[in-house]
């Protein structure tokens, strides 16, 4: 069976089901893939030696009845994986081999996924470039020196390369939807909840979500199906009915409302990105659903707000980097002394930028100024999609202002780097799934992606509006294997 | 409001981050770009809003105080930077 890193998740485990294909022979062909990849840089550690061990293992005795029989998977380094190490793009990590599992990759396991690998990602999660990396930029595969959006970026460019046939990636604020929009790939961040948390490297709590990246629709409500679950061990788990997400997938739109929100037409967007949502539109339409503008009054407000609670959340999580019980530490004169080397030393500027933006809006005396603010802000923010949600179905915007960047271009200026975040943000903020699919190309031949917003536990409902949406746009990504030689 | 170099020390001296005066000139001149960004929120009008704390509008879960996992000493130690096999060290904090 010829090129079996181009099919797709669903068509990989009906052929290991049906025995036309073993999992060694898979897991095969994405390791010889990924070592032809390494100018990528996508992967921080890779566990090939390990992966085939567990794929003999899986053919000798093989469990056909589970979602992911046999099938290899890397993932984000933001999961921690049990004996494997786990870095979160970060100097400070670089030894840390964690000795439990996180339970959206337990699910994977469970499922019968095996671990192809650990995939570079911004210094904990922390970029939308993936170059506040310690381990170095991740290329995009779509144009050499092009980034592949941030924080997912080794993730997003792993499955745009078929390095591997899906990933998981985090969100906090665009983190899987932003590069996904920059490879033509498809990625979901879901209601908050409905990953577990657990063993993730913890960013900004209120806001994170594991997700999934994928090739297409399918593959990734059937990434969603497994890695969805109810965990006692995150006290922000939601026990809610989950659906058979892949089972349930229909084209069926007919009679769905789709808001349209003018705040999302901001001052500056490209033309292309105008007229891609536009054809977005028209697509929803020609598949019987009913298209209403809307108004999200607060929209501009949500990145404001979001540089204050991120920041404030990140700099109390990673309180805990202090060179005592793992990872890495500097000398110092004193105690003190020591705490201070190692975290100047061990984080990169960007985390020690939002460390001390964190620190500063909790520090006494601005705390009702920023931080309380922000969180009143951010009420107001969700009330507006409460209130629109009452009479829709789902929002439709672009995902991205741009399509993706070189790499350098914006790296010194933090404001622009930040608002590429400005459409996915938001979701964040109001604790919504809302998915990016590949929707179109730029002049350039760059992709562009269009964000579908649901209500909180609706991911059926989205997952549906991208399958059919996707059908009628027909997406093809140029990928040309430019860095294979 | 901007951030001067005597805030830029304090926040470091809070953060634990040790921080030099050509760092702490570069950081100054970010956090002012993003503090003058972040003050768009000044010109809404919030006094009567109820903060939002979670978007999972749901009490916390209680539950049973057990012992889960034991015997773990081993693998608690076992990323520590500094080596014993019983405890964390430190530098030394008392004279």
């Amino acid at each position: 069976m010829s090129d079996l890193t181009a099919q797709t998740l669903v068509k990989l485990c009906k052929n290991i089901k049906e025995k036309k294909v073993s999992s060694t022979e898979v897991t095969k062909a994405f390791i010889e893939r990924s070592e032809k990849s390494k100018k990528l840089n996508a992967y921080i550690t890779t566990d090939f030696e390990n992966a085939l061990t567990k794929a003999k293992q899986f053919d000798e005795k093989p469990n056909l009845d589970l979602k992911l029989p046999g099938i290899p998977i890397a993932v984000k380094d933001l999961f921690c994986t049990k004996n494997v190490k786990t870095t979160a793009g970060s100097k400070i990590l670089q030894s840390f081999t964690p000795t439990y599992e996180s339970t959206v990759t337990d699910n994977l396991w469970n499922a019968g996924g095996i671990l192809l690998g650990k995939l570079n990602c911004d210094e904990f999660a922390m970029g939308s470039s993936n170059e506040t990396s310690h381990y170095g930029n991740v290329q995009n595969p779509i144009d050499e020196n092009l980034v592949p959006g941030g924080s997912s970026g080794g993730s997003a460019s792993a499955v745009a390369a078929q390095l591997t046939p899906i990933t998981i990636g985090t969100d906090t604020g665009g983190s899987i939807r932003q590069p996904a929009s920059f490879t033509g790939t498809v990625g979901l961040k879901p209601t908050y909840g409905s990953c577990s948390r657990y063993g993730i490297v913890a960013f900004a709590s209120s806001l994170d979500q594991a997700g999934p990246m994928s090739q297409n629709v399918e593959d990734c409500a059937l990434l969603h199906e497994v890695i969805s679950t109810f965990d006692n061990k995150d006290s922000t788990s939601i026990n809610f009915k989950r659906n058979n997400y892949l089972q349930e997938l229909s084209k069926n739109i007919k009679g769905k409302k789709i808001g349209i929100p003018k705040e999302y037409r901001v001052e500056g967007m490209p033309k292309e990105i105008e007229d891609l949502w536009q054809k977005g539109i028209d697509h929803i339409k020609d598949c019987g659903a009913e298209v209403v503008d809307i108004s999200l009054p607060h929209t501009s407000y949500a990145l404001p707000t979001y540089y204050i609670v991120a920041p404030a959340e990140a700099s109390s999580n990673l309180a805990r980097y202090d060179g005592v019980k793992y990872g890495f530490r500097a000398e110092g004169k004193n105690l003190i002394d020591m705490y201070e080397k190692t975290r100047s030393e061990g984080f990169g500027a960007e985390v020690q930028r939002r460390i001390m933006i964190g620190t500063y809006v909790l520090s006494s005396g601005y705390y009702d100024a920023y931080y309380l603010k922000a969180q009143k802000v951010r009420k107001l923010i969700k009330n507006d999609f409460d209130e629109a949600f009452k009479q829709l179905d789902a929002i439709l915007t672009p995902s991205t202002p741009s399509s993706a960047f070189k790499i350098g271009e914006k790296k010194d200026d933090p404001v622009s780097m930040y608002l590429n975040d400005i459409f996915t943000v938001p979701v964040n903020l109001a604790g919504l799934p809302g998915i990016s699919i590949p929707a179109g190309h730029d002049a350039k031949g760059y992709p562009l992606g269009l964000q579908i917003i649901g209500k909180a536990f609706d991911e059926q409902n989205i997952l549906n509006i991208a399958y059919a949406m996707e059908e009628k746009i027909g997406f093809k990504n140029n990928i040309t294997d430019w860095w294979i030689k | 409001m901007t951030i001067d170099l005597k805030t830029i020390k304090h926040i470091s001296k809070l953060s634990r981050i040790s921080v030099d005066e050509s760092k702490a000139e570069k950081l100054a001149g970010d956090l002012n770009s993003i503090f003058k960004f972040i003050e768009k929120l000044n010109e809404l009008k919030t006094d009567n809003v109820e903060p939002l704390t979670s978007v999972a509008e749901t009490t916390l879960r209680l539950r049973g105080d057990e012992v889960k996992s034991e015997n773990i000493k081993e693998e608690i130690i076992k990323n520590s930077p500094k080596e014993n096999k019983d405890f964390f060290v430190v530098p030394k904090v008392v004279e």
